[in-house]
């Protein structure tokens, strides 16, 4: 039997104890380690300045990006609306060109299937296409635990597992690592690598190929997620750029794709909306280097043996939240991740989900449920960036406003008395609706508090004085000075 | 035009030279100004924190103190963006569709000062003088919300022996973000702290932009580092005159 | 209830239908805004961004992506096919070359590699293989990209990943200016691999590196004209 998780609105959330959803921290204090890792700030920050600048490039060259950017949001807006419809064609398809469906409700039934088909064909290896929804279940895991040994095969996946690390990027599992780091790994911890390796990128991908090859020439399973599906035809695809991914899926003899549930798109035409979005959008590319299509068994080519499970997970609880739905038209491009100021600063680990960045902000706390990730829906200044640049317009900024405020919301039920956030929220409100109250309170201010608290910011020991909210304030920013009189009793007297 | 200002919470209570500045610069253009007093406060800062059931009684104020103006001017993007973008859908949210729809006619004449200035009026050149090196911040919620584009650059253009020098990276975000710059107070230092070196590197003696929230969080580490650059809203720039020169 | 049951039904309440309501139908393509470019309005030249619409502005487009990607492209006029083919082979030092079953035989008086066919071949013999060749699908111009399914001249999947070098024969004609014309032309029933320069990664600094696993060389000829005998 599966644990559920918590319920929104009935629908259950990604249970806890499994899968990679949930940080060990808030976000805030996660952050601040981040923050002391000058290198990681190096890293971070020239590699999202080199991917921003690609996109930019590639984006422009497109005339009709926005008309693209609108049909996409369409398109994945009706797959949502339909959502039912469109997995019962998707599963009738697959299974007439000889796949077979799972579905899977939450994160334990998915490695629960998932182990139980791989142990089945007898193998006791898997090589693993990069997926988010595998890592988002805590697949590997999972599959260690029933004696199956993974191995990750895209580069950026191969040198998190290599360094016993955590992934930190929706699409570069390994962004917060530089070329020189990434060789220390390889030399540690890679069987069999040429101790002269060098840091250059190059010789950084050689050594991967050398060490994969084996593995791609004779293990007969694997396990992939997916991109998109095509409900009306039963096609599967899967997007990347390394080789792997086609290794994967063609050279075994038993394919297994695991795929959240709104990873659907109605129908093929579809494709000449997203093959143009998502590439510019994720790696800045006007074409990933490879694109796998595939649509159930292909006799003679590829795997003869193809197993689809399809995830909940927190899908359907996420769905049932009429002003956060949207967030499900997410196709993982991590375009929003690569222009976010808080991201560049942070990395993905402060986010404790394989969903960082603002999608993540959005997405972790509507798959576990906000109680589980408190923290998340506040990790961002609003300013907006992420909205810009996502190529399914989803308008992230207002859907992290909606969470902020049903994490209040779940804050005010468990907790009796109001915390001392919503009461001075409540109490400013109360001083703004009424203007005398107002007036008065902003002379009250001004007579000799403002100033001594500005006086203090201004001198280390003055600052260990103020409370918190100032206290923070303090820690970086002086207070201003305040004026001789507000501007309404300066108005007054005119 | 008789122009009502809403002032901002912020700047009627801790900027007062922002509100003073519109003033003088909308009346030097020929403008009556009025200043409601029942006036208060938009609510960003509660819609943005998640307190939309407390921002919902200021919403329903703005709506009514604003409601037979046939402009309003901010000096504020973000304040501007919140009474254009948030207002009627909160209503809406509550189940208030009269003021839903209240608040829909007023966010239409509510302007921000450049977008006031250059579209309303139709003037860039304000007849300012302002004579020192000056780089402008454009804040995100003017760029990315109101998308106020380039009109607050054409209008510091046109003022008198100004310097402007361009700032790195300034579409950047400064890192305040509002109740951000406390709950994540380490984060928006590190964002503050970048955005401070690029207006030391830029070599300006003021950091300009169009919201005094932002401008509070810049001007404070400027202050804290020293750096021998000070802020000033953009409407302080344009009031700014050879007779009544802005303080520096 | 079944795992699948249950979640159909999970969707239905959280798109709030009332309980045994039945699922809207499928609305279709007619509610989607499709206001961008596509496979019609593209030939026509209409929404096109100068200098794509005509076949030999193309082929010039196709050639700058690809050489972009750093494929290697050569141009040879029908007749000289078989010629360049063997100079490419020859320079690349394949001694081995796999031909998938319906590749051109005229294209390949020249070769003096060892020919291979695909007798079944195990991955492990696959990778002991220098080179391989095959025709493709269609090309798209915007993009770069390549695009095969497996049809006759180009064999299943695994011949044009394993080997380390691989030789692409496309005819100009083959060409399309973006992705919705291509998107139109191809079967979804087939496997379908679109193949964008050789492998590549961004994993090291986000910055494009060439070379992982599929093949490390990627060579184009383009026929400036009709594929003989099709």
């Amino acid at each position: 039997m599966t644990v559920a998780g918590k319920t929104y609105l009935g629908m259950p959330t990604a249970p806890p104890g499994v899968g990679q959803l949930r940080g060990d921290e808030s976000f805030p204090d996660a952050a601040e380690t981040a923050l002391a890792n000058g290198q990681l700030r190096r890293n971070l920050a020239n590699a999202t300045s080199t991917i921003r600048a690609k996109r930019a490039a590639v984006v422009a060259e497109v005339p009709d990006w926005q008309e693209l950017r609108a049909a996409a949001a369409a398109v994945k807006d009706d797959v949502l609306a339909h959502l039912d419809s469109y997995l019962v064609q998707l599963e009738a398809r697959v299974t007439e060109r000889g796949g077979v469906v799972h579905w899977a409700r939450d994160a334990n039934e998915a490695n629960r299937i998932v182990t139980e088909l791989v142990a089945a064909t007898g193998s006791r290896e898997v090589v693993k296409v990069k997926s988010m929804a595998t890592q988002e279940i805590g697949l590997n895991q999972a599959l260690e635990e029933a004696g199956i040994l993974a191995f990750e095969t895209d580069l950026a996946e191969l040198i998190v597992q290599l360094g016993d690390d955590r992934p930190s990027h929706i699409l570069v599992p390994a962004i917060h690592r530089n070329r020189t780091e990434i060789r220390d790994i390889f030399l540690s911890e890679m069987a069999g690598v040429d101790c002269g390796l060098t840091d250059d990128p190059a010789a950084l991908a050689e050594a991967a190929r050398r060490y994969l090859r084996e593995k791609f020439l004779t293990t007969k399973v694997a396990i992939s997620g997916a991109n998109f599906a095509i409900a009306d035809t039963g096609t599967l695809m899967v997007v990347e750029s390394e080789g792997n991914g086609r290794m994967c899926l063609t050279l075994p003899d038993t394919l297994i794709t695991v795929m959240g549930i709104e990873k659907l798109l109605p129908s093929f035409t579809d494709l000449e909306v997203f093959l143009q979005l998502l590439p510019r959008s994720s790696t800045g590319e006007r074409m990933n280097p490879y694109t796998s299509m595939w649509t159930g068994v292909h006799p003679g080519d590829g795997p003869q043996e193809f197993h689809l499970v399809l995830l909940d997970n927190g899908r359907t609880a996420t769905l049932a939240d009429e002003r956060g739905r949207a967030a499900l038209r997410c196709i993982r491009c991590s375009a929003c991740l690569n222009v976010c100021p808080v991201y560049e600063r942070t990395g993905g680990h402060a986010y404790g989900s394989v969903y960082p960045g603002p999608i993540g902000a959005v997405l972790s706390p509507q798959l576990t449920g906000v109680a589980d990730n408190p923290s998340l829906p506040f990790a961002s200044t609003l300013c907006g960036a992420c909205y810009d640049v996502c190529p399914v317009a989803i308008d992230i900024p207002k859907m992290l406003v909606h969470l902020r405020e049903r994490v209040n919301q779940d804050k005010a039920t468990s907790h009796r008395l109001p915390t001392p956030e919503s009461a001075g929220m409540a109490a400013a409100s109360w001083a703004m609706r009424g203007h005398r109250r107002w007036t008065w309170l902003l002379r009250a201010a001004r007579l000799g508090r403002l100033a001594r608290l500005s006086r203090l910011s201004r001198s280390a020991a003055g600052r260990r004085l103020l409370p918190p909210p100032l206290s923070a304030w303090v820690s970086s920013r002086d207070l201003p000075a305040p004026p001789a009189q507000s501007f309404r009793d300066w108005w007054a007297e005119q | 035009m008789r122009v009502a200002l809403f002032a901002t919470c912020l700047v009627d209570g801790l900027f007062p030279d922002v509100a003073r500045a519109t003033v003088r610069l909308l009346r030097r253009l020929g403008h009556e100004v009025v200043f409601p007093r029942e006036q208060s406060c938009c609510g960003q800062m509660h819609l943005n924190t998640g307190y939309s059931a407390a921002a919902l009684p200021l919403i329903r104020r703005q709506a009514r103190v604003f409601a037979d103006f046939e402009a309003i001017v901010a000096p504020s993007g973000s304040c501007t963006g919140s009474i254009r973008h948030q207002h009627a859908d909160t209503a809406r949210r509550f189940g208030d569709e009269a003021l839903a729809v209240a608040a829909e006619a007023v966010a239409a004449r509510t302007y921000e000062l450049s977008e006031f200035l250059v579209d309303v009026t139709g003037v860039t050149d304000v007849g300012a003088h302002f004579a020192h090196r000056v780089t402008y911040h454009p804040t995100c919620h003017s760029l990315r919300l109101l998308r106020v584009g380039d009109r607050p650059m054409a209008l510091l253009r046109a003022v008198q022996d100004i310097e402007l020098v361009e700032l790195a990276a300034a579409d950047s975000c400064c890192g305040f973000g509002g109740t951000f710059a406390m709950k994540n107070s380490a984060v928006s230092s590190a964002m503050l702290a970048d955005k401070v070196a690029a207006v030391q590197a830029s070599g300006a003696t003021v950091c300009s932009a169009g919201d005094s929230s932002c401008l509070m969080h810049i001007g404070g580490g400027l202050s804290r580092l020293h750096v021998g650059a000070r802020t000033l809203h953009l409407a302080q720039i344009l009031a700014s005159t050879r007779s009544e020169p802005a303080l520096v | 209830m079944t795992a699948r049951d249950e979640v159909l039904a999970r969707i239905s309440t959280a798109l709030g239908r009332a309980r045994g309501e039945a699922p809207g139908e499928i609305s279709g393509a007619a509610a989607i805004p499709r206001r961008y470019r596509r496979a019609g309005a593209t030939a026509a030249g209409e929404g096109v961004p100068a200098g794509v619409g005509h076949q030999a502005e193309l082929v010039e487009l196709l050639v700058d992506r690809l050489v972009d990607y750093r494929a290697t492209v050569t141009r040879s006029e029908p007749a000289g096919v078989a010629d360049v083919l063997a100079q490419r082979l020859g320079q690349h030092r394949i001694d081995s070359v796999l031909v998938p079953d319906g590749f051109p035989e005229e294209w390949l008086g020249a070769v003096s590699a060892e020919r291979r066919t695909d007798d079944a071949l195990t991955p492990a013999q696959l990778d002991g293989i220098d080179g391989v060749l095959c025709t493709g699908t269609l090309a798209i111009a915007e993009t770069g990209t390549i695009v095969l399914d497996s049809g006759p001249g180009q064999g299943r999947r695994a011949l044009s990943l394993v080997p380390d070098y691989l030789l692409i024969v496309l005819t100009s004609d083959q060409i399309v200016a973006g992705v919705p014309e291509a998107v139109a032309r191809l079967d979804s029933g087939r496997p379908l691999t679109w193949i964008s320069g050789p492998s590549a990664t961004s994993d090291i600094e986000l910055n494009r590196v060439e070379g992982v696993h599929g093949p490390r060389t990627l060579d184009v000829i383009l026929i400036q004209a009709a594929r003989p005998g099709f």
